[in-house]
């Protein structure tokens, strides 16, 4: 009875108020796509990343077992001996740029990469024995890269020194600022939003205000007489969510996987997949907004 | 059932109080109107028992609960007791005069089995039977306040505030009102009545408190209205009308107050 009767009261307010609430869908829906937006840009920004990449600057590649361009390499795959060859020099020569040293071996390096690429790299199965062991590098001043690569460079064993921040940084920074940028954006279309559901809100509180003056009088609770209000809002804000949940899967399955991916494949891209984890939170943003307009209007408008 | 002791009620601070140091006793069962001129505190009083306002001073009690310092998630309990009337029926227009009834009760969670029950049952006590299914525009104004007194009732209250329950309505019509609040008023519910209608105050002769200025000047037993002129000053050739609620009056009105 008392939900059949909150579910009428609410639908007779949508109806009444149809206008406006398709407004506030429609400015969750835009705001809800750029916090989204900014979500999914962070989650391609992470899957660029290796485990690596926020703990060291350098990291130097060991000779793989097999065939190597590089000419310190003709020896095959980097030994024992040659790897604390290198540790030493770290340590002697070194001293003052490095501050830490990992090693990560070929099982290590396997462990990563499966977890990385779960379902394989570009098709093709690798085994431990296709990875390279490392050392990874972090420096005391993260400007002395040049100086470390020079010294560790050609040496016995080091296939290649890399700086993999060179690469990526200008990148992840040009990431940074779409995400800021979207992340701005949807501030104001946050704003509006709240505007909006609290003039929504209080249109219906005003044109229900009979309804509820008799409620009142006749002894109905405080949240009897509110939960419309509150769920009109709630429900059209998650509406707006929801439609924005969806758009983000549409854009992410055409414009990703369908296109970034075949054109430029050797990059890792977000995927539907992060767009369904993004959208309960977009779910969760949409409750809070709404819940929060109205508890500053409903406590003013419809009070006992 | 009711009962005021020591109550004041300042709306603004630094104005004449509303209600003065007004101690009224409603036993269970009365009946009892409360005359007064526009402005002498009646709706004050009535909103007081409502719980609408708290007193600035004194304490009001309302079956045995004591309102003013009732906390407002108990509000809700305490309104469940009481049924009210307007004299502009506050009815729902977009609903039929069943569904004006029965949303009194939906809306404090009755189960709908009680509801199927009880509204024809009151409709029909009120005399509203065979008209449930009219809207309120299709009623006239002593109709459309039988529907109001139904809603009122339904939840069967054991307090009925009427507030110039028949200002709307032409003598006969008031009669049949009056007559339907006398038989509600013998089942038992006490029944609080704000009026202007000296007619029927003098032909029930029932308990009257008169309200004058926010003060209670004269509490009869079986009491008729009182000096119509005396309640309700006949400004006709006064130039100047006293605003209720500033306080200030000019010396040189001529007030026909007595009694």
């Amino acid at each position: 009875m008392r939900f059949q009767f909150v579910l009428g009261e609410v639908f007779s307010g949508l109806r009444r108020n149809t206008t406006m609430v398709v407004a506030v869908v429609l400015v969750t829906f835009v705001s809800l796509t750029f916090v989204g937006a900014g979500a999914l840009l962070q989650a391609q920004i992470g899957k660029l990343k290796d485990d690596w990449y926020d703990k060291v600057e350098v990291s130097v590649f060991l000779c793989p077992q097999g065939k190597s361009a590089a000419p310190s390499c003709a020896g095959g795959e980097a030994t024992d001996q040659q790897v604390e060859a290198l540790r030493e020099v770290i340590r002697t020569e070194l001293s003052g740029e490095v501050s830490t040293v990992w090693f990560e071996s070929k099982a290590q390096a396997f462990e990563a990469f499966e977890e990385r690429y779960p379902d394989g790299y570009q098709g093709t199965q690798l085994t431990e024995a296709d990875m390279q062991a490392s050392l990874r590098l972090k420096l005391t001043d993260a400007e002395q890269v040049a100086v470390v690569s020079d010294v560790l460079s050609g040496r016995d064993g080091v296939e290649i020194v890399e700086d993999q921040r060179a690469v990526f940084e200008p990148l992840f920074r040009t990431l940074n600022v779409a995400t800021l940028l979207a992340a701005g954006l949807a501030g104001v279309m946050l704003l509006a939003a709240v505007l909006l559901i609290t003039t929504t809100i209080r249109l219906s509180a005003v044109s229900r205000r009979k309804e509820t003056e008799i409620m009142r009088l006749v002894g109905a609770s405080n949240l009897f007489i509110q939960l419309p209000f509150l769920l009109e809002g709630a429900l059209a804000a998650v509406l707006g969510s929801l439609l924005a949940g969806g758009g983000l899967w549409l854009a992410v399955r055409f414009m990703v996987t369908d296109w970034l991916e075949r054109s430029v494949d050797w990059v890792a891209y977000v995927s539907e997949v992060d767009v369904l984890r993004i959208a309960p939170l977009l779910v969760v943003v949409a409750v809070a907004l709404a819940a929060l307009s109205s508890f500053f209007t409903l406590n003013r408008y419809t009070r006992i | 059932m009711i009962r005021f002791e020591n109550v004041s009620k300042v709306y603004a601070r630094g104005a004449r109080p509303a209600l003065d140091q007004v101690s009224v006793d409603v036993e269970r069962g009365e009946f009892v109107f409360l005359v007064g001129a526009s402005g002498s505190g009646k709706s004050t009083f009535l909103s007081l028992v409502l719980r609408e306002q708290r007193p600035t001073r004194g304490r009001v009690y309302v079956a045995g609960r004591d309102v003013a310092n009732l906390s407002g998630w108990r509000v809700p309990t305490l309104r469940r007791q009481l049924g009210v009337v307007f004299q502009d029926f506050r009815l729902l227009q977009n609903k039929t005069v069943h569904e004006n009834v029965a949303f009194a009760l939906q809306v404090i969670g009755k189960p709908r089995h009680v509801i199927r029950d009880t509204v024809p049952e009151v409709l029909d006590m009120v005399g509203l039977a065979g008209k449930e299914k009219r809207m309120p525009t299709e009623l006239s104004g002593g109709e459309q306040q039988r529907a109001a007194i139904a809603r009122a009732i339904v939840n069967r209250p054991q307090i009925l505030l009427a507030d110039e329950p028949t200002g709307n309505l032409d003598p006969t019509t008031s009669l049949g009102i009056m007559r339907l609040l006398d038989r509600i008023n013998r089942t038992g519910t006490t029944v609080v009545m704000a009026t202007h209608d000296d007619e029927i105050v003098n032909e029930m002769r029932r308990r009257v408190v008169e309200l004058s200025d926010g003060v209670v000047v004269r509490d009869e037993a079986s009491g008729g209205y009182g000096e119509r002129e005396a309640i309700l000053p006949d400004v006709g050739s006064s130039p100047v009308l006293d605003a209720p609620g500033t306080g200030t009056r000019l010396p040189a009105a001529p007030t026909v107050r007595g009694s």
